[in-house]
């Protein structure tokens, strides 16, 4: 996973509200196609909604890695 | 020669800054080692959580409006002329009237804006109590709304998250009072996959909903409003009908932060702890215009105006800034017309909501008054 280069990283990290996806989903819209972006994120919650939101707009899931006390989601968009 | 501070942004954050500095500077001001002042686009102040009590007609335009010179200690200067340009090297605020205000320090309040305009439709097909006018025209629509279904959409960003709740509280309590509330559908949406973005005000939402029949939807971002169907479409391939559509549109940051190159998302790229802009040593901001992943509230700018200008004080004092912010937010949340709570967090402390009561209620609704004395740096 160590390959993974982000365009953009998002520091979401000790947000509460509103929120790594929230972060992402604000993101991905200045985002452009074909841009990878990494949430930052110290809510494990995350690890599981992010890419559950991913899905089902149909961006792509790039993976996660796991820092201990943070979470680096990866996640393309495409469309 | 005396050190120069601009703060641009006459609303909470930038007013607030403006009062607790003057106040801590009072000496530096006297002796004429420091001038300080605030530049806005308008000379008036608008308490913008009234916009929400509006939209039911419990607020007044000469109850949330004061003149902004008013509200400011007389050794600020303040003038009235829009930031059209910022030149951050050599220092100087460009001022729509062609003047040139030169700074030492420059300081940004300049909030953040709901931008109907990204969503297709919208505008046409939709309502919003995000501002003086939206609030105003969506309060005849509440008032005259017999049956039907009431949609609630939340675009993202938005400042005040806990808006989209307390507004669905507020409406079911009011058609509850009025005797209708059995012929009108209250459906609640939010983008991500539960009912607020602080987990323990999600969960308590969820039994509040059941009880008061309240239907809610989740993974729901706004993409086209349909307004001659009437019908809303979202990037997760929902599509819902409405009778009513009350939206949070998705919000931008003040065309300045663009148009000066400062950044191409609107967002002021800030730093955490000490509240400067990266790259300019000189240059601080606060409020709804940064780009940190905290929650846009004038109580979040309360915090952070102390830290600034804590900050700008010992920079002046002392040659360096030594005060941090720690992500601190207080909100008040309405859980109807008559029951309030509130929740704290900061970036180390999770959120942990009191249980309703009248009281907090009565607190939130002092607070309403007593804002003009806490923009006044008095609290
Ligand atoms: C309906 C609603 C309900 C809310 N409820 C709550 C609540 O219950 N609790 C809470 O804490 N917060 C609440 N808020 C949020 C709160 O009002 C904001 O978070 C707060 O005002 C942010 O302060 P600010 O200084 O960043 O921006 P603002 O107060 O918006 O001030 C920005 C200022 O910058 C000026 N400006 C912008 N561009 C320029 C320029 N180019 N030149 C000169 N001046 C410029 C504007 O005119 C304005 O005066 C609510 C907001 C709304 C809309």
């Amino acid at each position: 996973m160590g390959e993974i280069k982000a365009d953009k990283t998002i520091d979401a990290r000790g947000s509460y509200c509103p929120g790594p996806l929230m972060e992402l989903i604000k993101n991905v819209k200045s985002a452009n196609v074909g841009e990878i972006l990494e949430v930052l994120s110290s809510d494990e919650g995350s690890t599981k909604d992010i890419p559950e939101w991913v899905d089902k707009v149909g961006h792509e899931n790039l993976g996660t890695v796991n820092h201990g006390d943070y979470s680096s989601i990866f996640v393309k968009k495409v469309k | 020669m005396a050190k120069r501070i601009i703060i641009v942004g006459g609303g909470t954050g930038g007013t607030m800054t403006a009062n607790i500095l003057a106040s801590k500077l009072d000496s530096e001001i006297r002796n004429g080692q420091v001038t300080i002042t605030l530049l806005s686009d308008s000379p008036v102040h608008v308490y913008q959580p009234a916009f929400l009590y509006l939209a039911f007609d419990r607020f007044y335009e000469d109850e949330f409006t004061r003149s902004e010179r008013d509200l400011l200690r007389p050794e600020i200067d303040f003038v009235v002329d829009k930031t059209t340009g910022i030149d951050f090297k050599s220092c100087f605020v460009q001022g729509a009237s062609g003047k040139k205000y030169q700074y030492d320090y420059l300081v940004l309040s300049t909030g953040s804006y709901p931008d109907p305009s990204a969503i297709p439709g919208l505008e046409k097909g939709g309502d919003w109590f995000y501002t003086q006018e939206g609030a105003k025209k969506l309060a005849k629509k509440i008032a005259s709304f017999e049956k039907g279904r009431i949609l609630l959409s939340v675009g993202v960003p938005h400042k005040c998250p806990v808006a989209p709740l307390e507004v669905i509280f507020m409406l079911n309590d009011y058609f509850k009072a009025k005797g209708i509330r059995k012929n009108i559908e209250l459906y609640y949406t939010y983008p991500i996959a539960r009912l607020h973005a602080l987990e323990p005000v999600a969960n308590w939402a969820v039994g509040m909903f059941e009880k008061e029949g309240i239907k809610s939807e989740t993974f729901f971002n706004m993409e086209s409003v349909d307004p001659e169907k009437k019908t809303l479409s979202t990037l997760e391939g929902s599509e819902v009908p409405y009778d009513l559509l009350i939206a949070i549109p998705p919000h931008k940051g003040a065309d300045i932060i663009v148009d000066s190159g400062l950044s191409k998302s609107g967002w002021i790229p800030t730093d955490k702890q000490t509240l400067k802009v990266t790259g300019y040593d000189n240059v601080y901001a606060l409020g709804d215009g940064t780009d940190l992943p905290i929650s846009k509230a004038g109580s979040t700018a309360h915090f952070e105006a102390d830290v600034v200008a804590e900050n700008l004080t010992s920079e002046i004092k002392s040659g360096y800034p030594a005060h941090f912010y720690d992500g601190r937010v207080l909100c008040f949340i309405e859980t109807g017309l008559h029951e309030g709570t509130y929740v704290w967090f900061s970036y180390t402390t999770p959120p942990n909501p009191a249980p309703p009561s009248k009281l907090i209620h009565w607190m939130k609704l002092s607070f309403n008054r007593i804002y003009w004395m806490a923009a006044r740096g008095l609290m």
